[in-house]
């Protein structure tokens, strides 16, 4: 069976991208929340995974409102960024592990997760922005991705109890797996901010520290709430913490916490980092 | 059947982008989609009305987009994350977006922001 490590979890701001491209670690704005990371660098250089599985959602580059799945899962053989229309970096494209893909989409499916599957995927900065966050300038991230899209942007979105179990499903999955990899779940997204209407700029502290307090220990405290109810606790994008249940399913298991982070703002974000770790999990060679 | 229909959930200030808006919104939201494409960004930028027209955007959408009002757009069945594809031709940030919209301005709005932290 793959042996999963444990999850990274981290807001994925698109200002984000432009701040890096700039180099304004340093600068006073910014320095708060980069300054998250480099807990976050450590451990993935320590725990090097051979394979990565981020849960996110698109915000309009692979996918448009023509065809809008609910959870659709990666089968690709990589999985190139591209432009999204405002001047960020294209960044790395990630090789895919179709035939892991497969097993997962197989499990899922037979788990009663109707899942779209998809061998063309572009991913997004919800997908690419983490991996320039939470690894080392010098590290290759020569690990194999399968991205997993959740859908945040059209209502009825997923209940926040369906994302858990989709993650949990996963865990299933790479826990029933043949090979020996070992696996880093990576959630992006959040938390609290709104973007949009008279209520823009919205945030909330409270709802974000129950989260984070909760990730590990207790997700299923955060479905007692609706994907609706979230929206108003955290905000019309805040509901991207969907992604993070769903990662956090899919760690599995029991978790301690490695490093947090939780800055507000970057942009209109209450931005947030994350690290937790199995408990079983055994350090790399 | 609207008698069968159940409430929609109202969250004050808060649009919730459901099937209605979804269905309003099409054209706009598929033209803002379009501007992942360098070349389709210029195309805009170019002949507005033209690029506009090609879409099939409504007059009420036409408007919004004409007088770069995001509530507006909002209210034409826009959804936040294509609009910022838009907002990005014209050079605006969230926290100018963020600004329009709440009536503040600019340093208010992120005055804002800050003081919830």
């Amino acid at each position: 069976m793959a042996q999963i490590i444990g999850g990274f979890f981290t807001s994925h701001v698109p200002a984000i991208g432009g701040a890096l491209a700039k180099g304004l670690q340093q600068d006073p704005y910014w320095k708060p929340f980069f300054d998250g990371y480099p807990p976050v660098k450590a451990w993935t250089s320590a725990v090097k995974p051979d394979v990565v599985v981020v849960f996110y959602n698109d915000h309009g580059l692979n996918f448009f409102l023509d065809k809008m799945p609910t959870f659709a899962v990666g089968a690709a053989a990589e999985y190139p960024n591209a432009d999204e229309g405002w001047g960020l970096p294209i960044y790395k494209t990630f090789e895919g592990y179709p035939e892991l893909s497969w097993h997962i989409i197989e499990h899922l499916v037979n788990s009663e997760f109707d899942v779209v599957t998809c061998q063309q995927m572009l991913i997004d900065h919800g997908a690419s922005i983490p991996f320039e966050l939470g690894w080392a300038e010098d590290n290759d991230r020569t690990f194999k991705l399968i991205p997993i899209n959740i859908n945040t942007v059209q209502h009825p979105l997923p209940s926040p109890k369906r994302c858990l179990a989709l993650g949990r499903a996963v865990a299933e999955a790479l826990e029933s797996w043949g090979g020996d990899e070992r696996v880093v779940v990576v959630g992006t997204g959040g938390l609290s901010h709104q973007l949009d209407g008279e209520r823009a700029g919205h945030i909330n502290k409270e709802y974000d520290t129950f989260c984070m307090d909760n990730m590990g220990p207790d997700p299923d405290a955060i479905t007692a709430k609706s994907s609706l109810d979230i929206v108003e606790l955290a905000g019309s994008q805040g509901v991207e913490v969907l992604n993070w249940l769903a990662a956090r399913g899919a760690i599995g298991g029991d978790v301690k916490e490695i490093t947090r982070n939780y800055h507000i703002p970057i942009s209109n974000t209450a931005a947030s980092t994350l690290v937790l770790e199995r408990l079983e999990a055994v350090p790399a060679e | 059947m609207a008698s069968t229909q159940t409430a929609k959930r109202v969250i004050p200030g808060t649009p919730v982008f459901d099937g209605e808006a979804a269905s309003k919104g099409y054209a706009l939201n598929a033209m803002c989609y379009s501007f992942n494409e360098a070349p389709n960004r210029q195309a805009f930028l170019d002949d507005e009305d033209a690029y506009c027209a090609k879409f099939g955007l409504n007059e009420q959408q036409r408007e919004a987009v004409r007088q770069r009002n995001v509530l507006a757009m909002i209210a034409a069945g826009g959804n936040a994350y294509y609009l910022a594809k838009l907002a990005g031709i014209f050079g605006l940030n969230m926290q100018d977006i963020g600004a329009q919209q709440t009536g503040m301005s600019v340093e208010d709005f992120k005055a804002h922001l800050r003081s919830q932290a």
